[in-house]
């Protein structure tokens, strides 16, 4: 099975119709036989419109990481409530669903919990790695940055002070640093995958319906996990796991179920004015002279839309979009082998080394800002450097993947299904 | 006598002014103007316009973090700057008395307890109250931070004060370690049920390193850089009070 895992993931898209010709029939059938409560998407081929929005919400990510400039007008944050957040936790529980659930029904319960397991090693290592980066630029900013204007914000650095602590506390995932929030969440996501799946597939609409309540739960009683050496995890997972999940039963058979919903005009013209409603809103934070325009009722009840536990009206304005894209963006959409839109998809086929790259580059294009006092101009030259070389990373990997290894992963014969089921963050 | 002098050379140098070429222009632009759309607000500031309306002495009462000080410059420091503008611009009559309550590394919640007594003890008739960096640092839960502010407001309402808010300093070089959009979103919260005028320190921070005006990503060790900041931030802030108490300042420029 994990050889069909491989060929997945290793199959060059542009042959995909022929890995799709070589998989399907293997594929579909387990899933029939074995469990009827969940359906897995009938074909192998690799879906690329995943791939291409899991790229552009790293893309995003990476932009939104770096100091504002131009580029940041791009970002959908600008545009409505929901940002690549979303975007990404959702793909990241679609896709580990799609993979992981195929090796549930095929390989049993324990195998993909130690896959699921394996991933998760590898994603916090990753994270590791990027605190050991971090850890090195805040040291650099620590001893060189003395101005008496930010003497209370260079307070931050005290728990320089304390590397024992801090770094044992940064293993636990209880210090994490700004933008070095994603991972955390993933890992403990990626944790609960094998009873989220397990419980999918015994009855996939209930798992859904308890996610639901835990997200209801915990507005209701605040539950949060908490952080060192204080304060709470930006990223509560208590919420955002609603969107793993929906993203999880989705792959597995909903997104079917849900066809005719979302073919429904009614459901589009519900989506195009809570989007546009949305629009005018953020209109009025970047355009703070709109801003009496906004009745105080609707304000008063509507801010702040709390990103830690994911508020309604994200989750609301990243189903809107998410569901005017499944319609107007067919899957065989010819675009998607264009290739003006390769290096958005290479990125999202290697989310996990990309996000992480990416998260070095917001440091590091941090530390170039702070360097050379540039203005604007040299702000989106750094975002655009930045995106190339995500890029370039993006395609060495792939490289690596289809020429450099490719007689040793073919022997290997342990899941290469890890890009599929993606990565980081 | 005095003023039609002065009121001759203002004349006098718009008149060049508007001769000159653009260059000149921008030139007599102040370093750190603020647009106005950064020092709008719906709040109003009642007590101040009657206090002042009448003439009586303006007591005004800054309490906040270390941020609203300079490490042993407090003379250049943003509430003193506040103070010689509001008396420059206020009719000469009415006298401004200004103290200061530092409180450092309290968060929201420990200051709020402590404003009642205060207000009781100094019988100000507006309080500006700066917070949210250290509760930004510590990671505070927005939720607390936002009713431990709400609090604070209300119970300076109640004792009798006129409330601005100062939100945080836009720190660029500290962007990657503290996490400041919760806690801005939720000052704005509370100013917004409240109708409390919020000026907000890092917009109109972070439009002068944009801007230009000043370059704070700078490793500068020198105390320069903050006298400037801080200079520019208190006549901002006295701009922002004499708006929001509907008071036009004593002269026109």
């Amino acid at each position: 099975m994990s050889s069909i895992a491989d060929q997945i993931a290793g199959a060059p898209v542009a042959d995909a119709a022929a890995a799709k010709a070589l998989v399907e029939p293997a594929l579909v059938e387990p899933a029939a036989v074995k469990a009827p409560a969940i359906t897995l998407p009938a074909t192998g081929e690799r879906e690329l419109r995943l791939d291409l929005f899991r790229g552009l919400a790293l893309w995003l990510i990476f932009i939104d990481h770096l100091p504002q400039n131009i580029l940041t007008w791009l970002t959908i944050r600008n545009y409505g409530f929901s940002d690549a957040t979303e975007i990404f936790i959702f793909i990241s529980g679609y896709t580990a669903a799609f993979v992981y659930g195929r090796a549930m029904l095929e390989a049993g319960f324990l195998v993909a919990t130690a896959r699921i397991l394996r991933r998760v090693w590898q994603i916090y290592v990753a994270h590791v790695f990027l605190f050991t980066i971090f850890l090195a630029e805040i040291s650099y900013v620590a001893t060189s940055f003395e101005n008496p204007l930010y003497s209370e914000e260079m307070g931050i650095m005290d728990f320089l002070k304390q590397p024992d602590v801090t770094i044992v506390q940064a293993l636990l995932l209880r210090f994490r640093p700004v933008n070095m929030d994603v991972l955390p969440l993933y890992i403990v996501l990626m944790l609960f995958l094998p009873l989220i799946l397990w419980l999918m597939k015994w009855k996939p609409d209930l798992t859904l319906a308890l996610s639901a309540v835990l997200y209801a739960v915990t507005w209701q009683f605040d539950l949060y996990l908490s952080a060192y050496p204080n304060g709470f995890w930006a990223f509560n997972p208590f919420a955002w796991q609603l969107l793993f999940v929906f993203g999880a039963w989705c792959a597995l058979g909903g997104a079917w179920r849900m066809s005719r919903i979302l073919s429904s005009n009614i459901t589009m013209w519900i989506c195009i004015v809570y989007l546009v409603a949305a629009f005018c809103v953020t209109l009025t934070w970047y355009v703070p002279q709109l801003g009496h325009i906004m009745p105080k009722r609707i304000e008063q009840w509507m801010y702040p839309i709390n990103k830690t536990d994911l508020d309604v009206l994200r989750f609301a304005h990243f189903l809107a979009l998410a569901a005017l894209t499944v319609r107007f963006l067919p899957r065989d959409w010819p675009g998607l082998k264009s290739p003006w839109l390769r290096p958005l998809i290479l990125c999202g086929q290697h989310s996990l080394e990309i996000f992480c790259l990416g998260v070095f580059l917001a440091f590091a294009g941090h530390f170039v800002l702070a360097e050379i006092s540039g203005g604007a101009a040299l702000h989106a030259l750094v975002s655009v450097c930045g995106i190339l070389i995500m890029w370039g990373m993006a395609w060495i990997i792939s490289w690596y993947k289809h020429s450099a290894d490719k007689g040793a992963s073919r022997n290997k014969g342990t899941g290469g299904n890890a890009d599929l089921a993606g990565g980081g963050a | 006598m005095k003023s039609a002098w002065t009121m001759l050379g203002l004349m006098l140098l718009g008149g060049f002014l508007t001769a000159a070429p653009a260059r000149a222009e921008d030139a007599a632009k102040q370093p750190c103007d603020v647009p106005a759309y950064l020092l709008q607000s719906d709040g109003v500031l009642k007590r101040v316009e009657e206090t002042v309306k009448k003439g009586q002495p303006l007591n005004v009462l800054v309490v906040g973090s270390r941020s609203s000080t300079i490490p042993a410059q407090e003379a250049s420091a943003y509430p003193a700057k506040l103070q010689a503008a509001l008396k420059e611009r206020l009719p000469a009559a009415v006298t401004v008395n200004l103290s200061v309550e530092l409180q450092p590394s309290k968060t929201a919640e420990d200051a709020a307890g402590t404003l009642v007594k205060l207000v009781e003890t100094k019988r100000p008739t507006l309080v500006i109250w700066q917070t949210g960096t250290v509760d930004a640092m510590r990671s505070i839960d927005p939720d607390d931070f936002r009713s431990a502010v709400d609090e604070g407001v209300v119970a300076l309402q109640n004792a009798g004060a006129d409330v601005v808010l100062v939100n945080l300093q836009y720190s660029p070089r500290t962007e990657t370690m503290i996490s400041a959009p919760p806690y801005l979103d939720n000052l704005r919260v509370v100013a917004q049920q409240h109708e409390v005028p919020l000026f907000d320190r890092f917009a109109i921070m972070r439009y002068w390193n944009e801007a230009g005006d000043f370059d704070l990503f700078s490793t500068s060790h020198g105390v320069e850089l903050a006298k400037q900041v801080h200079a520019c931030l208190g006549r901002a802030l006295s701009k922002f009070v004499i708006d929001a108490a509907h008071l036009e300042p004593a002269q026109q420029n």
